[in-house]
């Protein structure tokens, strides 16, 4: 794409085809959308958010969760939270959506060869970090040992089931899930996710750690993490503050001194660790 | 076959305990198995015993009428399941579930209580080590009260 | 020179709307943003225009006050729009001036801590104020602003690209700060990550008669911050009136195009006199300001300061009203806005200028970040002084003291400086 063409598509929203639209959970979907142009425009970094425009209504912007390996579809999944994200979801295959981007900082992929990748989710946050586990999964022998640990509400809020099973049954992988609220016939972990902690068998050594989810959690899994021995270095959030031009202008996403919408919205922990207990920064 | 003493002295919970407390420690402990869906303790029963998780899962659950029960953590592998047994009123104040077939060293905690009392050092050596566990216990639980998942309107 | 003919120099720092220097996106987090260390460096590049004097020398005109006319005249036949100062209202504003006589002859503000008058001067001075509550932004960074349309037909739609190209502009009587303000905006919308197009659009081919203050108001505070009240660079023209004796201006030009503007009507060249009555007046006015930012560690200062009490006690005052932003003439912070027609089938996108001190600026879903006016009055402040050089390596102040004078509780931002300096409390981060 020639830099004339990357400034507008960042300006100016491409249309975009609804493909399916899938039901996660109850508030949950997730959105497969066909750009009409080049598919080299499909092209995404783990971690990165494309601005979803709906006609009229509004933008939003929405984490990339598919994979990067698949150049045909734009992948989203969207919890339904406002007016807007309640268009987004409502949208039926065949219509349109606007994309910009993609913006923002993504997972540190490269750094991560070698090493030991440690993804951490909660609730919607496993979504940007998905196409970081298809990353790792389908370059497999690039990265070591792969530990998910994914904490959600409840049962009911757990996303992608299928495939953490199937992510389980990976060799060299290791998928432990939890939920703050148990209920009947669910059988597996209660708790908060730092909870799963004790049952990762860690490298801490050579681990490299991504971690999203709300902020709160966030800070209870990095200090955590540092208990375990994984250092401040290797750790990566994702960071969220309101975004609405997603290039820079318009001042929003600020957090202290960083812009989340090109400085992030995936940090390392040593950058923003002073930042984080700082009240209404 | 493992002798108890080994199985005790390599479990987390009594890491670091030294070889004079081992003794008095496995005078009181014994194998025990649970099938799955048995209820170890109910809340409201004496508590005078507390449980090395070796095998299986078991969720510690209330129950509230009109509700059917709510688990309210689960406690695994490697884990310490009731602290009930060490302070008064030695009652336990939720129930413990096996939810699938569970082996654990059952360690008998009045036996254990009257040592405590006569060796002090051994009491503290138990004190210290209850006192993480219930510290973790509370942070996570805290953590768990925050609701950091729901959508906020 | 014919109207249509373009004009050949253009502002240095415009890169016209061509996107700023493509940054391959990195693999790791690490940010692409260029560094601070880099930063300065692209700041203080001084613009071509130095090279054409920024002191006064044999280059300088003179001309008598009675025949400014006689420029207005000039960039008119080269199809400039015309805007400048004009008092309505009860304050100079930047208007669509037709003339000479739309400026505020004979015309000062008083300015101090949330007010503003204007007196009456005892001569005809042209251009014997400094800054109202209006900048340059007002044309370059416009408080509303449409960024596309786009029409719907059965389910799919298609973007509407009909962009009107504003009429080349010149702004006369721009102030040392102003141009300041400028070249700070221009690193902000042009020479980051991304370029702003509509900023592009009209900065470009901006024709800058600047005017070097011979007073200062109360409020003013540039020397301190290193901004004026001299003007050194990024200007076609540079005026300086004297009014010691004969009525007149000190006219230099600053860049090619400027020199072909003079010699379109008749000067003189400057005498000796004139040029020191006019260095004496530049002077005199950095030496009449009364207040002042010491710079020395400030991004550590408010940094360090982030739990301060100072900040409970401006946040007693702080109405949150926002007009500090909305004068400012660095402020750039955006909301946009879709609307569609009562049919639904055409949609526009609008972009307004919003302000950190609004409730909703930090919304998102589940409420605001910045709830309390403490911290949404502590996020601008440490944003203009502080976080702004790590983000553009300058300062985001210019001294303009619009802030001070037109808060309605009279908060000063150089009071608030001096206060976190002498509380000193550091480690209360």
């Amino acid at each position: 794409m020639t830099a004339a063409a990357a400034q507008l598509d960042a300006m100016v929203p491409c249309p975009g085809v609804v493909r399916q639209v899938a039901k996660d959970t109850p508030d949950t979907f997730t959105l497969t959308v066909s750009r009409e142009n080049e598919r080299e425009q499909n092209a995404f970094k783990p971690g990165q958010f494309s601005m979803l425009w709906m006609f009229g209504v509004g933008e939003v912007p929405i984490s990339i969760s598919g994979d990067p390996a698949n150049c045909d579809q734009l992948t989203y999944t969207v919890r339904s939270v406002g007016k807007t994200t309640e268009a987004l979801v409502s949208h039926k295959p065949g219509m349109s959506i606007g994309i910009r981007g993609p913006f923002g900082t993504g997972w540190p992929m490269e750094a991560a060869r070698g090493r030991e990748v440690v993804i951490v989710a909660g609730g919607i946050g496993l979504a940007p970090l998905r196409p970081a586990i298809y990353e790792v999964l389908n370059h497999r022998d690039l990265y070591g040992r792969l530990v998910l640990l994914y904490g959600a509400r409840s049962p009911r809020e757990l996303l992608y089931r299928k495939e953490l099973a199937a992510w389980a049954r990976q060799p060299n992988t290791q998928v432990l899930v939890t939920v703050d609220y148990g209920g009947l016939g669910w059988h597996g972990n209660v708790g908060v996710v730092t909870t799963l902690f004790k049952s990762a068998k860690l490298q801490p050594a050579n681990s490299i750690a991504m971690i999203c989810g709300p902020e709160i959690m966030m800070r209870f899994v990095t200090r955590q993490l540092g208990e375990c021995g994984v250092t401040t270095e290797s750790t990566y959030l994702s960071m969220e503050r309101n975004m609405q031009c997603a290039v820079g202008f318009c001042g929003h996403c600020q957090y202290g001194p960083h812009f989340i919408c090109k400085d992030g919205p995936v940090f390392p922990y040593a950058k923003i660790r002073p930042l984080l207990d700082k009240h209404e920064l | 076959m493992e002798t108890l003493e080994r199985i005790i002295q390599e479990h987390p919970f009594f890491a670091g305990l030294g070889d004079e407390f081992m003794d008095l420690v496995s005078g009181c402990a014994s194998n025990v198995r649970f099938a799955k869906d048995a209820y170890i303790f109910r809340e409201g029963q004496a508590a005078n015993t507390f449980y090395l998780v070796r095998e299986g899962n078991v969720s510690l659950e209330i129950y509230a009428p009109q509700r059917k029960p709510i688990v309210v953590a689960t406690v695994g592998v490697g884990e310490v399941l009731g602290w009930s047994w060490l302070l008064p009123p030695y009652e336990w104040k939720f129930n413990a579930h096996a939810t699938a077939n569970t082996r654990a060293i059952a360690l008998d905690g009045k036996c254990l209580r009257e040592k405590c009392e006569k060796n002090h050092d051994l009491g503290y050596e138990f004190l210290k080590r209850f006192a993480q566990i219930v510290v973790n216990r509370l942070e996570a639980t805290r953590f768990q009260l925050l609701d950091v998942y729901s959508a906020q309107k | 020179m014919t109207a249509a003919e373009k004009p050949r120099n253009r502002h240095p720092r415009v890169r016209g709307v061509k996107p700023a220097p493509e940054r391959a996106l990195p693999l790791s987090a690490s940010s692409t943003r260029v560094s601070a260390a880099a930063a300065p460096a692209l700041a203080a590049q001084p613009p071509a225009t130095e090279a054409f004097s920024a002191r006064h020398d044999a280059r300088a005109r003179a001309m008598p006050a009675a025949r400014l006319g006689e420029l207005f005249q000039a960039l008119v036949a080269r199809g400039f729009e015309i805007v400048g100062p004009t008092a309505r209202d009860g304050a100079i504003v930047y208007d669509r001036i037709s003339g000479v006589s739309d400026l505020p002859a004979g015309w000062t503000d008083e300015q101090e801590a949330g007010h503003y008058r204007l007196i009456r001067r005892n001569d005809q001075a042209l251009f014997g104020y400094v800054v109202g509550p209006q900048s340059w932004k007002k044309y370059l960074h416009p408080a509303e602003v449409k960024l596309f349309a786009a029409e719907r037909q059965s389910g799919a739609f298609r973007i509407l690209n009909n962009e009107t190209k504003p009429a080349p502009r010149a702004f006369i009587g721009v102030r040392a700060c102003e141009l300041a303000a400028m070249k700070i905006q221009d690193r902000v919308l042009l020479a980051d990550k991304y370029t702003d197009p509509i900023y592009a659009a009209r900065r470009e081919g901006v024709f800058i008669v600047a005017a070097q203050c011979t007073q200062s108001a109360a409020t003013c505070f540039c020397a301190s911050m290193g901004t004026g009240p001299q003007v050194k660079g990024g200007f076609d023209l540079r005026l300086t009136e004297l009014l010691d004796g004969a009525h007149q201006f000190l006219i230099e030009a600053g860049s090619e195009r400027g020199e072909q503007v003079l010699l379109e009507f008749e000067t003189t060249p400057a005498g000796d006199s004139e040029l020191r009555q006019a260095e004496a007046a530049v002077e005199k006015a950095a030496r009449d300001q009364v207040r002042s930012i010491d710079q020395d560690g400030i991004k550590e200062l408010l940094y360090q300061n982030f739990n301060s009490p100072r900040w409970d006690d401006v946040a007693a005052r702080c109405l949150t009203c926002a007009n500090c932003t909305m004068v400012c003439p660095t402020c750039f912070c955006t909301s946009v806005e879709d609307v569609t027609d009562v049919t639904g089938d055409h949609a526009e996108r609008w972009r307004r200028w919003d302000s950190c001190f609004t409730l909703n600026f930090s919304h998102i879903h589940g409420g605001s970040i910045r709830v309390s006016s403490k911290a949404r009055y502590r996020q601008w402040m440490t944003h203009k002084l502080a976080a702004w050089i790590d983000q553009f390596g300058s300062s985001g102040c210019t001294g303009c003291g619009r802030c001070i004078t037109w808060c309605p509780a009279g908060i000063d931002i150089t009071e608030e400086v001096r206060a976190m300096r002498e509380g000193d409390t550091h480690g209360n981060a």
